[in-house]
């Protein structure tokens, strides 16, 4: 049946089960938003800034593992959403982004709201496309979706002229053979080698200090299962990045928590005194490592990543395996099974388990609580036991992303959504909107700082427009916190541009744009206010927590330095003679 | 030594240690690359070697007997490890179909030179004759005060032959970069690149 291009989207979107599109409209993409009113079944958020679209799409990704879907129109609309798809690609999350483009003819013409939105975006895409023919349209909407979800994912972004959505054509939606066939450059691998697998057994049965150290890609391919098995199987600790967590449960008795430059004491030792380091989907990540020559300088180092360009990128790997991190823990699973699961070292393997404990006790994650002022560590530790430990918790960037990371247990996947890899500032309250739509069964709370929270404060208002009930925890110290901190321990304290105590009112603010505001000033309200805030369901509410100005997030792996530089809680150094096993 | 460590006994050394990082050997590589004839895959391309902060010494791209498919010979100076990496990311993108870094393996590579000399006397128009020659060269214009020629060769022989013609004045000059193909190597059943 012959219908218009604006129509063919709509149809290719449903074939991928679309459920829910984050956007805003304007000229070039008129037609697809009329083609969207016509057939009604699609449901449209309206997000007042592209930027926040195309973060609500991401943290409907990263909440629900399916493909998040932003559409914005040409020109200013399509520059907007440049940061969340830089977000998305630095963080592998499946989005699909439609932009409006200028028609065919006027292409390269600098025309009114033209920009080069396929060449800007060109490296913070895993693809993207200008369709110029509408018989290829659906073609390329399904590719992008292929794309964007399978091997590692990523944003893949779609750029249609004017004119194709306006031309008409009978052109079939292709099914997934013919995807895959337009795709022949396009192989994600997913099995793992075997002779490679072999390897590694190898060597996890021999080691005696291993540990297990699991990123995000464990997430994505939802094995946490698998992690857990292997874990218990074999007695290996797991400490997990920002992105990793929630894929090993934080209250797991061989849990390490976080690892890297706010991770945990006990982490980072463990790390660096390990023999065998076995990571899962993680990529070795400077804010991980510290100075990468003395990151685990004794340890051998498992690879497992669906990625090739991962392996031996940072860091030169002995056993790289290319796969999907389920498969390949099964299979390594299986094979160690098959060869009895043994441990060649038992006396050693159960000194390092005593080892860590020994570490978890020595310096357990803690901090000075205060009856005065309201402590930002102690502001998460009550919305833990308020969300009884189950909320999906989404940060900004700064100070109070890294407390929530700390402070928040985590016990399953998907629960920590983070901007890890790029660091956005503003990511925490749209993301945390388009996960509440994608999971409207959690409770959804965005743990933001005063300064990232008014970079995208204004959709707010889109929560309060389709009534998605957000909690929204301001941890308010009137500065751009983290970066006082670096201020105050790397440049002697000269406090260069931080000062945020010039602020609006934010329970005034929350009421102006029809939502609820509380505040607390005191510790003993923090407590109250959660509770109250609960109880509201049909609104977006913003808590403003007047904290601690100066409080420092510790432990501290200064940037570039190894874990022996650690800066411990009480902000003295480690003990370096007696705390290594490693020289 | 022995010693504790949070009160158990492990065996403690305490000079720092080192993980060993590799550092690759900084070269030329040559890279093959087969392509889907797309709009903007040579802009992909170079973008993903530009963002290594490398610059393209050559590059060449033309058609393949498959229709659609077009093949490139890159030519790029770096780091071992780093064109690896620059490699495998080639590979990820998705308009690539096959790449190849195949400086260490043996192979034919061809480079065309267009040069015009300068050639005013009868002289120098003989001894620049005889170089062509030696070098299986073409002279493919002439004008009275000049002669352009064709030389095809690799590296070596290119170099060699400007280095000849230099001395009479080189007008002008333009190399088509390599074009590079693994050598097929006899009882030896995955030769294709
Ligand atoms: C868009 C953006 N701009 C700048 C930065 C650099 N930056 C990192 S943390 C930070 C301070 C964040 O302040 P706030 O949101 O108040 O969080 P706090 O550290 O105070 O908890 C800044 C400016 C960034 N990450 N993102
Ligand atoms: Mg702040």
């Amino acid at each position: 049946m012959s219908r218009k291009g604006a129509d063919i989207v709509i149809e290719a979107l449903k074939e991928e089960n679309v459920e829910v599109i984050f956007g805003l409209p304007g000229g070039a993409i008129m037609e697809v938003y009329d083609a969207l009113y016509r057939d009604g079944t699609i449901k449209h958020i309206l997000a007042r800034h592209e930027q926040g679209a195309g973060h609500m799409a991401e943290g409907y990704a990263k909440a629900t593992g399916k493909v998040g879907v932003a559409m914005t129109t040409s020109g200013p609309g399509a520059t907007n959403i440049v940061t969340p798809i830089a977000d998305a690609y630095m963080d592998s999350v499946p989005i699909v982004v439609i932009t409006g483009q200028v028609p065919t003819h006027m292409i390269g013409n600098d025309a009114f709201q033209e920009v080069d939105i396929v060449g800007i975006t060109r490296p913070i895409t895993k693809h993207n496309f200008l369709v110029r023919d509408i018989e290829e349209l659906p073609l390329i909407i399904r590719e992008a979706f292929y794309i964007a979800r399978t091997g590692r994912p990523g944003p893949v972004l779609v750029d249609i002229p004017k004119d194709i959505t306006q031309q008409f054509s009978d052109v079939s939606i292709p099914g997934m053979e013919e995807v895959k066939k337009a795709l022949p450059g396009y192989k994600p691998h997913i099995e793992g080698n075997m002779q490679q697998i072999k390897k590694a057994v190898k060597l996890i049965m021999e080691a005696k200090r291993p540990v297990l150290y699991v990123g995000g890609g464990a997430v994505s391919s939802e094995a946490q299962e698998e992690l857990v098995e292997l874990a218990e199987l074999m007695k290996i600790p797991v400490t997990t990045t920002t992105q990793g967590k929630g894929a090993f449960p934080e209250n797991h008795p061989l849990s390490l928590r976080m690892l890297g430059m706010h991770g945990t004491y006990y982490a980072n030792m463990a790390v660096y005194n390990s023999d065998l380091l076995i990571a899962v989907g993680a990529r070795f990540d400077d804010r991980v490592t510290g100075k990468i020559d003395e990151f685990a300088p004794d340890a051998k180092i498992i690879h497992i990543d669906i990625d090739p360009a991962s392996i031996s990128k940072n860091i030169i790997v002995d056993v790289p395996i290319v796969g999907d991190v389920k498969i390949v823990l099964r299979k390594l699973i299986n094979e160690l099974k098959r060869k009895g699961a043994k441990v060649m070292y038992p006396e050693e393997r159960e000194k390092w388990l005593e080892q860590i404990e020994k570490w978890k006790k020595l310096h357990p994650l803690t901090y000075r609580n205060s009856k005065k002022v309201i402590k930002p560590q102690y502001v998460i530790e009550q919305i833990y036991e308020v969300t009884k430990g189950d909320a999906i918790i989404v940060p900004g960037v700064g100070q109070h992303q890294m407390w929530a990371a700390m402070f928040y247990k985590f016990s399953y996947p998907r629960q920590f959504l983070n901007s890890g890899g790029l660091g956005t500032m503003g990511f925490g309250l749209p993301a945390g909107i388009g996960a509440k739509v994608g999971r409207p069964e959690k409770e959804v709370f965005v743990i933001d700082g005063d300064g990232s929270f008014v970079m995208t404060m204004q959709e707010i208002i889109t929560a309060v427009q389709y009534r998605i009930p957000v909690k929204v925890a301001i941890i308010n110290n009137a500065y751009l916190g983290m970066v006082r901190q670096w201020q105050e321990l790397f440049y002697d304290k000269r406090y260069s541009e931080v000062d945020l105590s010039v602020q609006p009112d934010f329970v005034k603010l929350a009421e102006a744009m029809g939502a609820v505001g509380f505040r607390a000033e005191k510790p003993k309200e923090v407590r109250e206010v959660l509770e109250e805030a609960m109880k509201i369901e049909d609104r977006p509410v913003i808590l403003d927590f007047v904290v601690d100005k100066e409080e420092n997030v510790l432990p501290m792996v200064p940037p570039g330095k190894s874990y022996r530089d650690m800066i411990l809680e009480d902000g003295k150094g480690t003990e370096a003679e007696t705390m290594y096993l490693v020289g | 030594m022995a010693d504790t460590v949070g009160g158990s006994e492990i065996t403690v050394a305490k000079a720092p240690k080192f993980r060993q990082t590799r550092k690759g050997q900084v070269r030329k590589h040559i890279i093959n690359v087969k392509v889907r004839n797309e709009i903007g895959v040579l802009a992909r391309i170079a973008t993903l070697i530009a963002g290594k902060g490398y610059n393209i010494e050559s590059l060449s791209v033309g058609e393949t007997h498959e229709p659609g498919i077009s093949r490139m010979t890159i030519e790029v100076i770096g780091d071992d490890i780093v064109i690896d990496q620059v490699v495998k990311q080639l590979r990820k993108l998705i308009d690539t179909l096959k790449v190849k870094d195949i400086t260490d393996v043996p192979h034919v590579e061809r480079e065309l030179l267009l040069v015009k000399v300068h050639t005013p006397t009868a002289r120098a128009r003989d001894e620049v004759l005889r170089i062509v020659e030696i070098f299986r060269g073409k002279i493919v214009d002439v004008s009275p005060e000049t002669y352009t020629i064709e030389v095809t060769g690799d590296e070596d022989k290119i170099d060699a032959i400007l280095q000849l013609l230099k001395p009479f004045g080189i007008k002008e000059m333009a190399r088509t970069g390599k074009v590079a193909m693994r050598r097929e190597l006899f009882n030896e059943e995955n030769n294709l690149d």
